[in-house]
């Protein structure tokens, strides 16, 4: 026993010192924080960046033009559109000369092609535009009025409610949901061939250097390579432990600095529309702000989080012995290793896969049942698992896929030190599958 | 009593029969030559006797008792033949982690490594890495290593492989001190002029199967051809006799001779002495290893052939 402890400790502190687990394990939050900082300060960057120059003659705008998303409107300006850009403007518009009751275009002239959002965003301006000024001049709708009838219209929302398997309703939230469990998916399914080939390179290095030779020597061959296996599983876990906390870390910095700027920059904007008194802007970022972070907070996140543990950690083992198996039978030759490696990086493929159909179809049968096969289950109930338990994951389901992936683990450790008891020692040729299947299943 | 003993064992793989039937025994405090060809079985047996391999039939009686794998492992030191170390590890620590497998504690570990280093001036090594250091450089290492845990049984292949004269010269004091201290020690081998220096005890093995064993004065004696070497003052006019037959001339002055079935030594110094001759020189030529290795395993195929094992 001690001496499984003594490989573990050498498996997990020779790789925890190496500089690039260092690096790694530092610079990948950084470099999403950089990100998320970059998006950002491009968004704020591009506020006011645009002018349009609203001609209009017909009278559709009186009150109404404030800005949208990344355009700045302004009405009426001394502008044509042979000197719009000489005054900083990137686009001029329009509007029909013929007034409201018109079926013409309106036009907007400009060198660039804008984004659909804002094109968008823009008819939606003149459509409101155009009904203000239609109640106004038809129905004497004052102003007031109007915002008010605005105001209330914008804060529908649509809720969710989905009825699970017990008696309570759950907030169903798909779009938080999906953007989980895929982020989950992913991760498992990269850190098994990340964390499997660590396993295999490792094994591959200890028979050609012949320190296997040495080793099994004193320690059965089942202790060195479990010892490697749970080295390495607690590398694994140690890195994303300390992703977790450098994440939080790092985003309570940026929330700290981040919305306080936002908001002086909306405040700017606000400020310099000529007649826009509502806040409107400030009010939507606010309004997205405060949703978005009601629905993080819907989800289970200690129950996701445990998962993800469980089965990375489970997965990773599944896997793992299979790997340290396959680096037992090839020799130096890393093109060996490739061949070899076909049939255990199949599954894993297949399940990221199946994971992309299960995440738009959580409750399909195809879904429900590679969660449960051990091959699968650690990228596809990862990514179900966000939509809710026992909701869309019934606890029946996930016992099942827990106890079989255990089973699985216990399975394919067996069979898999079987073949890496002849295999670590054995030199020249690399195995065939066939030697492979003949050292796993005979009597010793 | 013997350290270690070895009844009928026997490992036959798919294709071949890697060990058949080999018996032997080493006393304490000798010093074992293992030789033979390349593939003669020598890899097999002496993975059996470390424990990394389980005989097919045989038994091995290790310090009296049956031997346990995973106890008595611990009293063995192997050193494989291809450096069996962690390149990007360091040296220290690398020392260190072996020690502990070999079941010595912290402390104890740390102690017996600084005398070893100490005593072959390996002291700057103790952070460098395995790849750092050259071929000699890793050999002696690996001998610090295999050595460290004091074991009963020393089993060295190839040692001497990539060491210069110097270094040969220091891990070849070490290993005589050892055999003095009552370690017993199994030194396999290609190079017969070694084993022939070195060891008390030799065993020949081919093709799985033991063509020889005896001490080297033993195995000389049974492998003599009757050959001598003459040395004269003259050569005497008449040289044929019925007692032996001339091999060789040298300079007028010498003759390598081989005496005939039924005649001693005396016959033939006899018939010089007669010739009027003075002898200033006579001795016998005892068959080197080497020519004994040869004779034994020529004739036989050069490497070994697959068959099939029934």
């Amino acid at each position: 026993m001690s001496k499984i402890w003594l490989i573990i400790k050498r498996e997990y502190l020779t790789r925890v010192k190496n500089r690039t687990f260092i690096l790694s394990t530092f610079l990948t939050p950084l470099f999403f924080a950089a990100l998320i900082g970059i998006i950002v300060i491009i968004t704020i960057k591009n506020t006011d960046k645009e002018k349009v120059a609203i001609i209009d003659n017909s009278g559709v705008f009186k009150r109404e033009t404030d800005s949208v998303k990344s355009i700045k409107l302004v009405l009426n300006p001394v502008v044509d559109t042979n000197n719009y850009e000489k005054k900083g403007y990137s686009a001029i518009l329009f509007a029909p000369y013929s007034g409201i009751n018109t079926t013409k275009k309106w036009r907007l002239y400009s060198r660039k092609s804008f984004a659909v959002s804002a094109v968008n965003s823009i008819e939606d301006k003149i459509r409101k535009g155009l009904e203000n000024n239609m109640l106004m001049a038809m129905y004497n709708v004052n102003n007031s009025n109007i915002d008010s009838v605005r105001e209330a219209s914008r804060r529908i929302e649509l809720e969710e409610k989905r009825i699970g398997a017990g008696a309570h309703s759950q907030d169903g939230n798909s779009v938080v949901a999906y953007g989980v469990g895929y982020g989950a998916g992913f991760l498992i399914y990269i850190t098994l061939f990340i964390y499997g080939a660590m396993v295999m390179r490792g094994v591959m290095e200890e028979k050609t250097n012949r320190i296997a030779e040495v080793i099994i020597s004193s320690v059965k061959p089942f202790e060195l390579m479990m010892g490697k296996i749970i080295g390495i599983g607690a590398v694994g876990l140690t890195q994303f432990l300390m992703w977790i906390i450098l994440i939080t870390v790092f985003s309570s910095i940026i929330g700290a600095l981040i919305p306080h700027d936002i908001l002086i920059q909306v405040n700017e904007a606000n400020k310099s529309i000529p007649g826009g008194q509502m806040n409107m802007q400030g009010n939507e970022a606010l309004i997205g702000l405060a949703k978005a972070s009601n629905e993080l907070s819907s989800v289970n996140w200690l129950l996701v989080v445990s998962c993800f543990i469980f089965y990375f950690l489970f997965g990773y083992l599944f896997y793992a012995a299979l790997f340290a198996a396959v680096g037992s039978s090839v020799n130096e030759d890393p093109q060996d290793a490739q061949s070899l490696m076909f049939p255990i990086t199949m599954p894993i493929i297949l399940a990221i896969v199946i994971m992309i159909n299960a995440i738009t179809h959580p409750d399909s049968s195809l879904a429900t049942w590679s969660s449960i096969i051990p091959f699968f289950s650690p990228i596809v109930m990862m990514a179900r698992i966000p939509f809710g338990v026992p909701g869309t994951v019934p606890y029946w389901q996930l016992g099942l896929s827990m106890t079989l992936l255990v089973l699985g683990f216990l399975v394919t450790t067996w069979i898999s030190a079987k073949i890496y008891r002849i295999g670590i020692l054995l030199y020249g040729k690399k195995a065939t599958w066939k030697e492979m299947w003949k050292w796993a299943f005979r009597k010793s | 009593m013997p350290l270690l003993e070895v009844r009928h064992l026997k490992k036959y793989y798919a294709t071949q029969k890697a060990v058949d039937d080999i018996s032997f025994s080493i006393e304490p405090g000798s010093i074992f030559g293992l030789l033979g060809p390349n593939g003669a079985g020598k890899t097999t047996l002496l993975r059996m006797i470390t424990g990394i391999f389980f005989p097919d039939e045989g038994e091995i009686i290790f310090d009296g008792k049956k031997f346990q794998p995973e106890k008595d492992a611990l009293r063995i030191g192997y050193m494989p033949e291809e450096r069996g170390l962690y390149k990007k590890m360091k040296i220290g620590e690398q020392a260190m982690y072996l020690a502990q497998l070999k079941g010595l504690g912290r402390r104890d570990a740390y102690k017996k490594i600084k005398t070893w280093f100490t005593k072959f001036e390996m002291e700057t090594w103790w952070n460098k890495k395995i790849e750092d250091l050259s071929k000699g450089m890793g050999q002696k290492l690996q001998f610090v290593i295999t050595v460290l845990h004091e074991p009963k049984l020393i089993i060295l292949d190839e040692p001497f492989s990539g060491l210069d004269p110097v270094n040969s010269n220091l891990i070849k004091e070490e290993i005589y001190k050892l055999a003095k201290s009552g370690c017993s020690i199994i030194f396999s081998t290609h190079r017969m002029e070694q084993a022939e220096e070195m060891c008390d005890h030799i065993m020949l093995v081919n093709k799985g199967c033991k063509i020889l064993d005896g001490t080297v004065q033993n195995v000389k004696q049974q492998y003599k051809e009757n050959l001598f070497h003459i040395a004269l003052d003259k050569l005497p006019p008449v040289l044929t006799s019925n007692a032996f037959e001339i091999k060789d001339t040298e300079n007028n002055h010498g003759l390598v001779v081989k005496i005939k079935e039924g005649y001693g030594t005396n016959d033939v110094l006899q018939h010089f002495i007669q010739q009027q001759a003075s002898v200033s020189e006579f001795h016998e030529i005892l068959p080197s290893l080497n020519d004994i290795f040869i004779k034994l395993v020529e004739g036989t195929a050069v490497s070994r052939q697959f068959q099939k094992v029934v």
